[in-house]
């Protein structure tokens, strides 16, 4: 009756196999392109102002870094409270539409209607309103990045199955106890699912926030460098701006790891 | 043999714990309105294993939920002892067909949770669990998640639950259903010892006849569209009931009593 063991007709894995496999196959796709890109750069000598060659621009980013730094933190700084702001509106917004048939019939469509609106043509009037400081930048970070938070939260809020209602119903639970208890953790997946695409929303949000004013932030220096027909500087920005994401996804899913511990579990068991 | 016409079923008051007293239930669909049961009467005695027995669609497992608070009766009353049914019944042990269990819960927690709910002493319901673990083979799952465990040990898990706090009324609709037959062999006895060892009155709903004379006191037969009660059939074999019993001659004869009775009904068709 124990649980099924996998892989274990599995061959016996060489050293070579075992060397291969403990670095991620997309590292090797990755340096295979880089190398290429270094490549031709150099074979067909096209100039530093086109195209930069990626040593060219790591060395960019050491010489830089002085300035680089200082503005990505910014950057970090509007990407993380944006998106944190964005949960504590999205996530209790999903609880109303969930338990509200006012919120759900007549706010709900509402907001999914809202989402045709293409949120960077509103960005400037973001400008108009906040001002030029941090404000803006949060406003567009939120507006960018709340939709997929509340439409996988009430998704998730809404996957309890009847079955469980009847359970909950039958140990005589509270609303309170139903919420907590049997809601909230059958919709967590779902909800870190809706986590996880606003985080690159918000670093999106960020930038074209920088883009429309800013005096400092990693979308501030591209604006100034490319101005400059700084290309290497540029580039050098975009990588900060793309570890800052990719940073971003990874904290939190390991975040993810220790609030839905039995999703982790159930993958590397590799069952189901 | 003790076939008693359901209207004649009337036993003194004494005797009589659960009283079901002309007990309709409709149903309001978009086809117009579904009889699922119509004026149903049955008393079951304290201690008392009762299955009731039908094809789909009988209205057996409304029953349940009628038995169980968790839908109101159309027409007539339910009594427990001196209360009337008219909410969830939290004193009742339910168990679905579906198991039912939280998949970020451990098999201990997923016990717990019926104490946590009725904020009971956690320490108590703990030793209470693993003793239920222990009855039932799962002593060493108490720390597996639902996902690691067989269809067969999760709708023990379920049973465990049911009866973490010692309900004197256990509610079971067609729990062994999705088993396979050997599983389903072993979970009837399973569920006997719980029986023998808990001093409480059993209503289980099931569509096979050998389960139903197999594990009950007495077998309520019922008829499809609308409801009813067809025949109330005492199953006269000794306890502790075992496995073998089933090619017992009286065994088989309360088998082919019930099978002519639904193909009276029409439930059985056997030209061809």
């Amino acid at each position: 009756m124990a649980p099924i063991a996998q892989d274990q007709i599995e061959r016996q894995p060489s050293r070579i196999d075992r060397i291969l496999a403990s670095v991620p196959p997309a590292f090797w796709t990755l340096a295979v392109l880089l190398f290429l890109w270094e490549f031709s750069v150099h074979a067909a000598e096209v100039p530093a102002f086109i195209l930069p060659a990626p040593s060219a621009i790591i060395e960019e980013i050491i010489n830089y870094g002085h300035r680089l730094l200082p503005n990505a933190l910014v950057t970090l700084g509007e990407v993380l409270f944006g998106f944190l702001c964005a949960v504590a509106v999205g996530v209790p917004l999903a609880v109303m539409i969930v338990y509200s048939r006012f919120m759900e019939k007549a706010v709900y469509p509402l907001i999914v209607a809202s989402q045709t609106i293409p949120k960077v043509a509103i960005a400037p009037l973001m400008l108009t309103w906040f001002g030029y400081g941090i404000a803006p930048k949060i406003v567009i970070v939120v507006l960018l990045s709340f939709f997929p938070i509340v439409i996988n939260s009430v998704m998730g809020l809404k996957s309890t199955t009847r079955e469980m209602i009847y359970l909950s119903r039958s140990m005589g639970a509270s609303g309170w106890q139903t919420f907590w208890k049997f809601r909230l953790p059958q919709a967590l997946p779902s909800i870190f699912a809706g986590l996880k695409l606003a985080t690159a929303l918000s670093v999106i949000g960020a930038i074209v926030a920088e883009f429309i004013g800013a005096d400092k932030g990693l979308g501030y220096l591209i604006l100034i460098a490319g101005a400059n027909f700084n290309i290497a500087r540029q580039f050098a920005s975009v990588v900060l701006i793309s570890l800052i994401g990719v940073l971003f996804f990874v904290a939190l899913e390991q975040i993810e790891r220790v609030a839905v511990p039995w999703r982790a579990r159930s993958t590397t068991n590799g069952e189901d | 043999m003790n076939a008693i016409p359901a209207s004649h079923s009337i036993q003194n008051a004494a005797t009589k714990h659960i009283a079901i007293s002309a007990v309709s239930k409709t149903f309001q669909t978009r086809t117009g309105t579904v009889h699922a049961l119509q004026d149903i009467n049955l008393n079951i005695r304290k201690g008392e294993f009762v299955s009731v027995l039908g094809p789909s669609g009988c209205g057996k497992s409304t029953l349940m939920m009628l038995l169980a608070g968790l839908t109101p009766v159309s027409l007539g009353r339910i009594m427990i002892g001196e209360k009337h049914i008219d909410g969830p019944n939290a004193e009742a042990g339910v168990v679905f067909q579906q198991d039912v269990l939280l998949e970020w819960r451990t098999t201990l927690e997923n016990i717990l949770l019926q104490a946590e709910i009725r904020k009971a002493d956690m320490k108590e319901a703990s030793e209470r669990a693993r003793q239920l673990l222990k009855m039932v083979s799962l002593q060493d799952f108490e720390g597996a998640y639902p996902k690691e465990l067989s269809g067969g040990m999760r709708q023990r898990v379920s049973i465990c639950r049911a009866l973490l706090h010692r309900p004197p009324l256990l509610l079971m609709d067609e729990p062994f259903g999705a088993l396979d037959a050997m599983t389903r062999d072993q979970l009837q006895i399973d569920l006997l010892r719980l029986c023998a060892d808990n001093d409480m009155t059993v209503f289980f709903i099931t569509h096979s006849i050998p389960e139903a004379i197999f594990l009950s006191d007495r077998v309520v037969v019922m008829s499809p569209r609308p409801g009813r009660i067809e025949r109330i059939i005492e199953i006269d074999l000794p306890r502790p009931r075992r496995l073998a019993m089933r090619e017992d001659p009286k065994f088989t004869a309360y088998t082919r009593e019930l099978t002519a009775i639904f193909k009276s009904l029409g439930v059985f068709r056997e030209e061809y």
